[in-house]
């Protein structure tokens, strides 16, 4: 199966070799049949490199020990569930993994799109083709996951071994959320080189209007989207597993996936000053540019031992490789843009300083400001060292300066934007728009403030939020109004119609709702508290209002793994709440020991408790709880994040212009302040 | 004042801002990185930063004590005591002969007194068995 699997991948590579050298021929010939031939290879390098995947499982579920990949990431004991997501869990797999999840989005695009916009698509192909051509060079001669294990016996002659069982997955990675964090992160990570083949094929091909951005939008959505849950899951996984007590502390690794998040976040929002008034052509390139190239560099600084991180690979010879293909995109990317920069003039300038398309630059200048300082704060060592020959690092204060005010002016800017008018706002519709908003929003500060919200960072958080919230909220209420006004439906089926009539830009505020709550839950994190202590049976320890007792400690076995497990019950008042089990796991084929928290969560505050140990004197186990408010409405957002992508996804319901304006004076003279603004925004997005 | 200037002078105040904000929090959290062989080389005012020291835990030298964990971490044959007095319970990678990445700071006895404490998997369990391409 080893020898099926690396020569399905080796014609895999054949085939994207053909796809980039054919295309190009298509492309100078113009023949049809080279254009389809291309295509065609294009979309078999996906098969092939299925059938290379299945080989690899295959191998796993067999428990094949001569293969050096399933010896390292798997054993006869390990569950099916653990054995299946094996595949990404090491280096080699996980490139393929990646070779996979490209090869998918690659099949669809070209699938989707086959025999439509010619001028466009070849270029498109050969784009696509070429980068799949450079992860397909790894998977088959730098990175091979089916590298037998053998050793040189007597006389030299070199015979392949088995070992007897493999060592096992990591502990860390022995945990559900494993198996479908790197499948989401992977897919944002890939999914951004379609928007990006598609920017350099626009450029390169000089295809005229934005109809590459059309074309992609639902792409890049989809993109964002896994990245977004990629993100969020990897911070879940750190806060769930690593067990100190928080999801975020700017390692690398994180870092890594927040980058190509920002600035994919920038590109996002700025599409739309390109669709609606021509406007910022050379950034939005430059934007789908530089989030692929971080896509790409995210990769290489975790796997090439660059930088120091607990989550890093463990340091290899892919580094060069992947610099290399960082310094070739980069320089084909500047030559299309030097040859064809005119065919990216603007068509407007900005006309006001108070309109959508201010709010827009802010929003990406300070998403590219918090990019810069993410990769800044990240290569500190390494710039620090080619400046001034000192390896220095930053740590999380150097983020959190320059995050957390950044963080605050987006949700400023998420409630301001999207009401501003296009071109210039008067002073009528500010007030209008944002008079009952803001009230909220203070009053809710005066309600926050003395009951214990002192923190003037979480302060303003909350006064934002619900600023934030009252703005989509009366947005959603005054199209409803104009729908109910028409139709005679109630308030809240008219705010479904409104809703499903422009999906995107109602999409957009449900996502908006999700970051809001993502930072309600982040601003919790000021008033965090925690308490260490040896406990015994019988022993109890107060923290908030949670009175933790001790109840008995023993030790499980377990098929892989022996548990030392501690049985806590967590009271509140003089009610039980919940009983609690923090675990140490060791790991007997690799070694290895791993913690399990026990976490009970509610919308006010995570109660986290971590077995630390048994204290070397008393051998009493030593417990660590930290009381984390608000935790749980991050991953809610989240869900919520993910809720309104798929909305904004879907094509919207063409809107039944049907007035009844004759019959019902009375409702249009109520509705008429707000239907020309209404209308003249559904015409625009 | 045009629209541009106008929006130019919004950029720059926010973007000094942050670059203000971030210069302070590079100055608090600045840490240096030396190798274990370099610190007796290292002036005075050297020694009174911040440090990240990386090397191997010393295997047996692992010391439970109150209030603190003390270890020896050698690189090169040149060895350095540590004293971990950090809040957060000593990762579980951590164990004899494992890789540790040590942040504190240096006290005038040359003990170190760590903070954080970050290690690696001990390489004996990452070598893979001499794969050979098939």
């Amino acid at each position: 199966m080893d020898l099926f699997g690396s020569f399905a991948l080796l014609l895999a590579f054949v085939c994207a070799a053909y796809a980039v050298v054919g295309g190009i021929f298509a492309i100078r010939t113009r023949n049809p049949f080279l254009v389809k031939s291309a295509r065609n290879a294009g979309m078999a390098v996906c098969a092939l490199i299925v059938l290379g995947v299945a080989s690899l499982e295959y191998l796993f579920f067999t428990d094949n020990f001569s293969v050096a990949y399933v010896v390292q990431h798997s054993s006869h004991t390990q569950s099916t569930f653990f054995k299946f997501a094996a595949l990404w869990s090491g280096q080699e797999g996980s490139l393929l993994f990646w070779s996979l999840i490209l090869s998918f989005y690659v099949f669809s695009v070209l699938w989707t799109y086959r025999g439509k916009h010619p001028e466009l698509m070849p270029f498109v192909g050969v784009i696509l083709a070429a980068v799949q051509m450079f992860f397909l060079i790894l998977n088959n001669f730098i990175a091979s996951p089916f590298k037998m294990i053998g050793e040189v016996g007597p006389g030299g002659i070199l015979h392949w071994i088995t070992q007897p069982d493999g060592r096992g997955l990591t502990p860390l990675l022995q945990y559900p959320e494993m198996v479908i964090h790197p499948p989401m992160l992977y897919s944002g990570y890939t999914g951004f080189t379609i928007p990006f083949a598609f920017g350099l094929a626009a450029l390169i091909g000089r295809y005229p209007g934005e109809k590459w951005i059309h074309l992609t939008r639902r792409w890049t959505m989809i993109a964002w989207c896994f990245q977004s849950i990629g993100v969020l899951l990897g911070a879940h996984w750190a806060y769930a597993v690593l067990g100190w007590g928080g999801y975020w502390s700017w390692d690398p690794v994180e870092n890594a996936s927040l980058m190509p998040w920002l600035t994919g976040t920038a590109f996002l929002h700025s599409v739309m000053m390109q669709e609606k008034r021509g406007m910022m052509k050379v950034w939005n390139v430059w934007l789908v540019f530089i989030t692929f190239m971080l896509c790409i560099f995210g990769t290489t600084i975790t796997r090439s031992g660059m930088i120091s991180s607990v989550h890093a690979f463990a340091q290899s010879e892919i580094g060069p490789w992947f610099f290399g293909f960082l310094g070739l995109i980069f320089i084909v990317c500047l030559a299309a843009f030097l040859k064809n920069r005119d065919y990216l003039k603007s068509d407007n300038q900005l006309d006001s300083l108070i309109s959508r398309e201010s709010s827009f630059l802010f929003n990406n200048l300070i998403l590219l400001v918090a990019c810069v300082a993410v990769l800044s704060g990240t290569m500190f060592p390494v710039l620090s060292e080619w400046i001034t020959g000192q390896k220095i690092s930053v740590g999380a204060p150097f983020f959190n300066h320059i995050n957390i005010p950044i963080g605050l002016m987006l949700l400023l800017l998420t409630g301001i934007g999207p009401l501003l008018a296009w071109r210039r706002t008067s002073a009528e519709s500010l007030k209008r728009n944002f008079g009952w908003p803001m009230l909220g929003g203070l009053v809710a500060g005066a309600i926050a403030y003395p009951i214990g919200c002192t923190d003037i960072f979480s302060l303003t958080c909350a006064i934002l939020s619900v600023f934030v919230i009252l703005t989509i909220i009366s947005e959603f209420y005054r199209g409803a109004k104009v729908i109910r006004a028409r139709s005679g439906e109630n308030i809240l089926a008219s705010a479904v119609q409104l809703t499903m009539r422009n999906t995107r830009r109602y999409g957009g505020y449900v996502v908006h709702r999700g970051i809001v709550l993502v930072f309600v839950g982040i601003a919790g994190q000021a008033f965090n508290q925690d308490k260490q202590m040896e406990m015994k049976a019988g022993s109890s320890m107060k923290i908030g209002p949670y009175t933790l007792v001790c109840q008995a400690f023993d030790s499980i076995p377990n098929v892989n793994y022996t548990a030392e497990r501690v049985t806590i019950e967590a009271d509140k008042g003089n009610r039980q709440v919940m009983m609690l089990y923090p675990e140490k796991r060791a790991y007997e084929s690799s070694q290895e020991t791993g913690t399990m928290v026990a976490i009970y969560s509610t919308l006010r505050e995570d109660l986290y408790v971590v077995y630390a140990g048994r204290s070397p004197e008393s051998d009493q186990p030593v417990i660590h709880a930290y009381l984390n408010p608000l935790v749980k409405w991050i991953w809610l957002g989240g869900v919520v994040v993910v809720l309104g992508t798929i909305l904004a996804l879907i094509p919207s319901r063409p809107p039944v212009i049907v007035l009844k304006a004759a019959e019902q004076p009375a409702a249009l003279s109520e509705g008429s302040r707000v239907v020309p603004a209404a209308v003249n925004r559904t015409s625009l997005t | 004042m045009n629209t541009k200037t106008k929006f130019g002078v919004g950029a720059g105040v926010i973007v000094v801002t942050l670059v203000t904000l971030g210069w302070v929090g590079a100055r608090e959290s600045k840490t240096y990185y030396h190798l274990i062989s370099e610190i007796p080389t290292l002036k005075q005012s050297e020694l009174r930063q911040r440090m990240r020291v990386s090397g191997n835990v010393a295997p047996g030298t692992i010391k439970h004590l109150p209030g603190r964990v003390e270890f020896v971490l050698v690189e090169e044959s040149k060895a350095l005591n540590v004293a971990y007095v950090g809040q957060d319970p000593l990762p579980d990678t951590f164990k004899d002969d494992a890789q540790a990445l040590v942040e504190g700071k240096l006290g005038s006895d040359g003990k170190f007194t760590a903070e954080q404490v970050q290690a690696k998997c001990a390489s004996k369990y990452e070598v893979a068995p001499t794969p050979v391409k098939n």
